[in-house]
């Protein structure tokens, strides 16, 4: 390892410093060591093919691990998969997996379900480590205090042949959350409020710090809710120090450490804060207790407002450009400048994805849903995130309290959230989504959607259109 | 990669910010394995408007794609550079990229090139004026120009991606000559850190 600096060091830049193989210098970006790479079925294919084609092996098999889960189908799993070229992309990744030594939980397995949710829930994902994903949400186990970035199907065939990358080190940008969040109000509220204001394009370069006490009151599953949509405001990573709270939900997990050697990782673990008297390159503050319930209304997470607001008028905005797109969103959702948020009606209801598919996220689902009814010709999903999930739910009971309610209830995977698999909308069709992304297109060609938390969407399957929990009677 | 030092040729307006790698190839199409063929499916919903720029006989053959500020944020994919180049675009000129999608894109023969607000807007108003309008890019001296419309700009790449694109280089390569980096900083790892095996 590198010696530690002794100046006041940022986060981030503590865990970057840590993992530095070889510094690049002027000429060349540092090396990176990759402590766990996560795989999944739709980014890796080309990138065994790469290795394939030198000759090269997968490095450390040991600290990479392989699921399934965009394309997999959340019902019928019983039953061969209906699209043949989803079917082959998941054989394909058997194959690869078995060929490199690649440990895999497939489909069906107790252990199988979105790759975000189940590296926490196996204890593979800690802190101070670097992780990366062919996805861009791998931003997600920064919760941890781990430095976790998206990478690209060339850069996952790299890590796959050497353990590491070769990046250039981002900037900091500390996001202070201060105060107490009001009832009502969740980690899902608190990163759109964050992404309306940096932008869709605020953090590119950057990595985030997630600080405040708004953000130490949250539970890990918050802070992975928070963590997860750092790239929705252009950052490829977020992080939040890690605290009692991290070590309390990693204790016990099957791959955390255990005996003296929990104890000399704790030890190492609580040396990863931000020093006192260290400077970011960018810092932003938002006032916890001002959040109300949020909802996006355009066609990126950026395009985001209290629930309590209107539609807004193209013409408001400032410049032109500002204007047109504003005015083109609208177009493609369907929407009438002034309309009241809460006036307007869904089809769909999909509440899962690796932003909102834990066991909170479905407590929280659940507690809206129970002793009430969703609204006549409202679709409503409750798509688990993992085996683990479904089965502690199932044991909790949510699942007796989502089929009473009338939802669907089903087998963990991405789902409706890109729309892979059939769980898609049809054109024209409005969802609530606790989803990540609401570009045009993303649940399925002509779908129209709308972020927004768990609480929101099951309050809105109930009502019809967009609701908060205490508008319900 | 081949190795690239110019690229000259015609160029077409994307004239919208915020273009997610979502627009640039939809997810139905990531089902593929392969690394090729990619190209039909480039900006597939939006090509389904026969008045989208894609559809447009004057920009044809162009090999220039210039778009507003954050292209190619949102998703990971590296399906949309290889949607890019298989349509037969070598540069994409904004003045923000997605970080993913510009480190993919560096990575897979797709050169971005960042300038200034003014400049993409100059090289926007250019080539909606004059579709013919002839662009080059010079890797070497870090310039982008139109002459007949009087732009010229330079634009940043740090010196390691420069080099790779000017050889052609294979990353993997590059990183080997570390090897014995790799194996060092492997054997100072603590202990508990987790391995995926049982």
């Amino acid at each position: 390892m590198t010696a530690r600096t002794m100046t006041p060091t940022t986060l981030p830049d503590k865990v970057w410093e840590r993992h530095v193989v070889h510094e690049g210098g002027a000429d060349e970006p540092d090396l990176l060591y990759i402590d766990l790479h996560l795989v999944h079925e739709v980014t890796s294919p080309q990138a065994f093919d790469g290795l394939r084609a030198e000759g090269r092996r997968v490095r450390r098999p040991d600290l990479t691990v392989a699921t399934m889960d965009h394309n997999v189908p959340t019902t019928g799993l019983d039953q061969p998969i209906a699209d043949p070229i989803s079917a082959k992309q998941i054989e394909v990744l058997e194959a690869n997996c078995d060929e490199f030594g690649v440990t895999l939980y497939p489909m069906g397995d107790p252990h199988q379900g979105i790759v975000h949710v189940i590296g926490p829930e196996l204890g593979l994902t800690q802190p101070g480590m670097t992780v990366v994903c062919g996805d861009s949400h791998t931003a997600t186990h920064g919760a941890f205090g781990s430095l976790a970035f998206g990478i690209g199907t060339s850069e996952v065939e790299h890590v796959l042949a050497t353990q590491t990358l070769p990046q250039v080190r981002p900037k900091t940008l500390a996001v202070n959350v201060e105060g107490e969040l009001p009832a009502g109000v969740t980690a899902k509220d608190i990163i759109l409020a964050v992404i309306g204001e940096l932008g869709t394009g605020g953090g590119i370069g950057h990595v985030i710090e997630y600080r405040g006490s708004a953000i130490r009151a949250l539970s890990m599953e918050g802070r992975m809710t928070v963590c997860n949509m750092s790239i929705e405001a252009g950052a490829r990573a977020g992080l939040v120090a890690p605290d009692d709270i991290t070590f309390a939900y990693l204790k016990e997990k099957p791959h955390a450490p255990k005996g003296d050697a929990w104890d000399e990782a704790v030890a190492e673990w609580r040396t990863l804060v931000t020093d006192e008297g260290a400077v970011f390159d960018k810092e932003i503050t938002i006032d916890a207790s001002s959040l109300t319930p949020q909802i996006t209304w355009g066609t990126n997470p950026g395009q985001v407002l209290p629930l309590s607001g209107s539609v807004p008028d193209p013409d408001s905005f400032d410049s032109p450009a500002a204007r047109e797109v504003a005015a083109r969103a609208l177009a493609y959702m369907g929407l009438t400048p002034g309309t009241r948020l809460r006036d307007i009606a869904v089809d769909t209801v999909f509440i899962g994805s690796c932003t909102n598919s834990r066991i909170e996220d479905l407590r929280a689902a659940a507690a809206v849903f129970e002793g009430r009814q969703v609204a006549p010709k409202v679709r409503t999903l409750v798509v688990p995130g993992s085996g683990q999930v479904k089965a502690q739910a199932e044991a909790e009971g949510l699942d007796k309290v989502f089929t009473a309610a009338g939802a669907e209830w089903r087998s963990p995977g991405c789902s409706m959230c890109l729309g892979m698999n059939p769980d898609q909308l049809s054109p024209g069709e409005r969802s609530a989504s606790t989803s990540n992304r609401n570009f045009e297109g993303r649940q399925g060609r002509g779908g129209r959607t709308h972020l927004v938390s768990p609480a929101v969407a099951a309050a809105t399957a109930v009502s019809g259109h967009f609701a908060s929990p205490a508008d319900l009677a | 990669m081949q190795p690239v030092h110019v690229i000259s040729g015609t160029a077409l307006p994307l004239d919208r910010s915020d273009v997610d790698t979502d627009q640039i190839i939809p997810s139905d199409w990531l089902k593929r394995v392969e690394r090729t063929g990619f190209g039909k499916g480039l900006f597939a919903e939006w090509r389904d408007d026969r008045n989208f720029v894609l559809n447009a006989p004057e920009y044809a053959g162009a090999t220039i794609l210039v778009a507003g500020p954050n292209f190619g944020i949102g998703s990971s994919r590296e399906h949309a550079v290889w949607a890019l180049t298989d349509y037969g675009f070598q540069a994409v000129i904004s003045p923000r990229f997605g970080d993913i999608f510009y480190n993919n894109s560096t990575k897979a023969g797709l050169v971005p090139v960042v300038v200034e607000p003014d400049v993409d807007e100059a090289l926007l108003r250019a080539i909606k004026a004059d579709p013919a309008l002839e662009i080059h890019i010079d890797i070497e001296r870090l310039t982008v120009s139109a002459p007949a419309a009087g732009i010229e700009a330079t634009f940043p790449l740090d010196p390691f991606t420069q080099h790779r694109i000017l050889e052609g280089l294979d990353d993997v390569g590059l990183t080997l000559r570390h090897a014995a980096d790799i194996d060092a900083f492997e054997k100072a790892r603590p202990g508990w850190l987790p391995v995926t095996t049982a």
